[in-house]
């Protein structure tokens, strides 16, 4: 295992305090937690956005953390979920009265976790409500299953759920309105090499150097199937086929596009699969109105990415146009 | 001396933690490659924040389950945290332990469980080991068993459910991803929860 790091054990704790020693005017860390919080929080009197993970999505969630996105980020192990109690102190830092809204990838230990956490809360007359996001379409939503993962499109709903609790909204607004992203949004990626775990020390999965596996997870959870690596265009249309089946997406529809990059696929490469994304939506007749190209949600050094989309409604694509101003996403 | 309840669950830790690498393995190939790393940073935790000398085993499976809630993480951490703290719900106060506390134990680690991981037998879960266990330990005392058989009953369900996971298609957690591609492999919670209750057994026997 080759990687820039001193030691297994610190991998979180020094990505933390390295990340609040870059950006103090953004974010600091609530001492003897793992969680990340906008300085000066508490003083902000508005419904309260609150989300986490596992550590190697970076820049999610801790990057998110800032004026128009989240108020509170917890960071749990590297691709495990954070505990109840660092969850509940991110509660406590950042809520000022107005209630908090916990945004939940949907894997089960986060789950069970975050609701744990809004139980705490609830206990000390806190009020949290709690939305899943579960956009991979790669996953068959059935009875069979835990359900469809929470992967990239969180981001959109950090974003505008965020742009809406700036505005002032009450906590059942800004929930209404993450709802609104979540049913909305879905994604697919697909992945070209492995990543590995520090704590592991070798690759999560395997694959043939010429092989890749498509509808793969953010952990490297297995996808649809492997099969031999095409072009960027026909791996590109294999993922938007998929996405464009939910049907939620049409000739006339306004959509918002993310192209995200697992951690260690190029720019480059992103851009030319975003020219056959914006190539395929043209084709039907479905308008981008907003595209966003890069490392939003990744998983450690994996190559490879995923497609979001996310179709628009007036609120929404205000709201995504609303300005944000945080470590790793500023618009203004 | 350290307390037995103490005993009891340092045996527990050092077989998971001796074992850190092995359920690890068994996560990484049909889950997320963390079940080890996590129950043993808990455990290690655990060993070492425990009251030692303390005989309130209420008292110590409570801070157990408090522990592993605040240091595993994943969904191992809620499970088993659950788990200690209904089982120290269901002790709070005693000193000793009959065999009757035991079902009792039993019964509220799985009702607690399946309320936090919204799991039912057959679901190539740990509760593919638990529940099995549950039905021969409290079918052999009811026979008439004594303790010691009705415990070496409970293992052998526990280990059969453990095969019993390999056949099966994973329909919770991160393995319910693989679907048919989860047959063949074992689940990393039944095994854990597998190894648990041999050390209890064991520990009760050489008592």
């Amino acid at each position: 295992m080759k990687k820039l790091i001193n030691g297994v054990d610190n991998v979180v704790d020094e990505m933390l305090r390295g990340m609040a020693a870059a950006h103090p005017e953004y974010v600091e860390r609530v001492e003897g937690t793992d969680v990340m919080v906008r300085t000066g929080a508490k003083k902000t009197d508005k419904v309260v956005l609150i989300s986490g993970g596992g550590s190697g999505h970076e820049p999610a969630h801790g990057g998110y953390v800032g004026k128009g996105m989240l108020d509170g980020a917890v960071a749990g192990a590297v691709f495990t979920s954070p505990t109840p109690d660092q969850v509940y102190e991110a509660i406590k830092a950042t809520e000022c009265g107005k209630g908090a809204l916990l945004i939940i990838k949907n894997y089960t230990g986060d789950v069970m976790n975050f609701e744990m956490a809004a139980d705490m809360a609830a206990d000390e007359d806190i009020e949290v409500e709690k939305v899943i996001v579960a956009d991979d379409v790669a996953v068959e939503n059935s009875t069979w299953t835990t359900g469809r993962r929470g992967i990239a499109g969180t981001i959109f709903v950090h974003k505008i759920a965020g742009a809406k609790a700036e505005e002032g909204a009450s906590l059942q607004e800004v929930k209404a309105v993450a709802e609104k992203v979540i049913a909305n949004v879905r994604s697919m990626g697909m992945g070209i090499e492995p990543c590995t775990v520090p704590a592991v020390g070798k690759p999560g999965f395997e694959l043939a150097d010429d092989e890749v596996e498509i509808g793969i997870g953010i952990h490297g959870e297995p996808g649809t199937h492997k099969e031999k690596i095409s072009s960027a265009s026909a791996t590109v249309d294999q993922l938007l086929d998929k996405i464009l089946a939910e049907g939620i997406y049409g000739a006339g529809d306004k959509v918002a596009v993310m192209v995200n990059g697992m951690g260690a696929t190029p720019l480059s490469e992103l851009y030319i699969a975003n020219l056959e994304v914006s190539k395929v939506l043209a084709d039907k007749g479905i308008k981008v109105a907003k595209t966003l190209v890069g490392n939003f949600m990744t998983s450690l050094e994996m190559a490879g990415f995923s497609i979001t989309l996310l179709k628009l409604d007036d609120e929404l694509e205000a709201l995504l146009n609303a300005p944000a101003d945080t470590p790793a996403f500023t618009q203004f | 001396m350290a307390s037995k309840i103490y005993q009891c669950i340092e045996t527990i830790g050092n077989r998971i933690i001796e074992q850190k690498e092995f359920l690890t393995e068994l996560d990484r190939e049909i889950g997320d490659a963390d079940h080890g790393i996590n129950m043993a940073r808990g455990f290690t935790e655990a060993l070492a924040v425990l009251p030692k000398d303390s005989d309130n085993i209420g008292e110590v499976l409570k801070k157990t389950g408090m522990t592993l809630l605040s240091k595993v993480g994943g969904a191992s951490g809620p499970l088993y945290g659950t788990a200690y703290m209904q089982a120290g719900k269901v002790l709070a106060g005693k000193t000793s332990l009959s065999p009757e506390d035991g079902k009792a134990v039993f019964e509220a680690v799985i009702a607690g469980i399946q309320k936090r991981g919204k799991a039912v037998k057959g679901e190539k879960t740990m509760l593919d080991a638990i529940i099995p266990a549950y039905e021969a330990y409290t079918a052999a005392l009811d026979g008439g068993a004594s303790i010691g058989d009705a415990l070496d009953a409970m293992c052998k369900a526990a280990e059969e459910g453990v095969e019993f996971t390999k056949t099966i298609i994973a329909t919770k957690g991160r393995a319910s991803y693989l679907g048919e591609r989860s047959i063949g492999h074992q689940d990393p919670g039944a095994t854990s929860a597998t190894y648990t209750l041999e050390c209890i057994r064991d520990f009760v026997k050489g008592i």
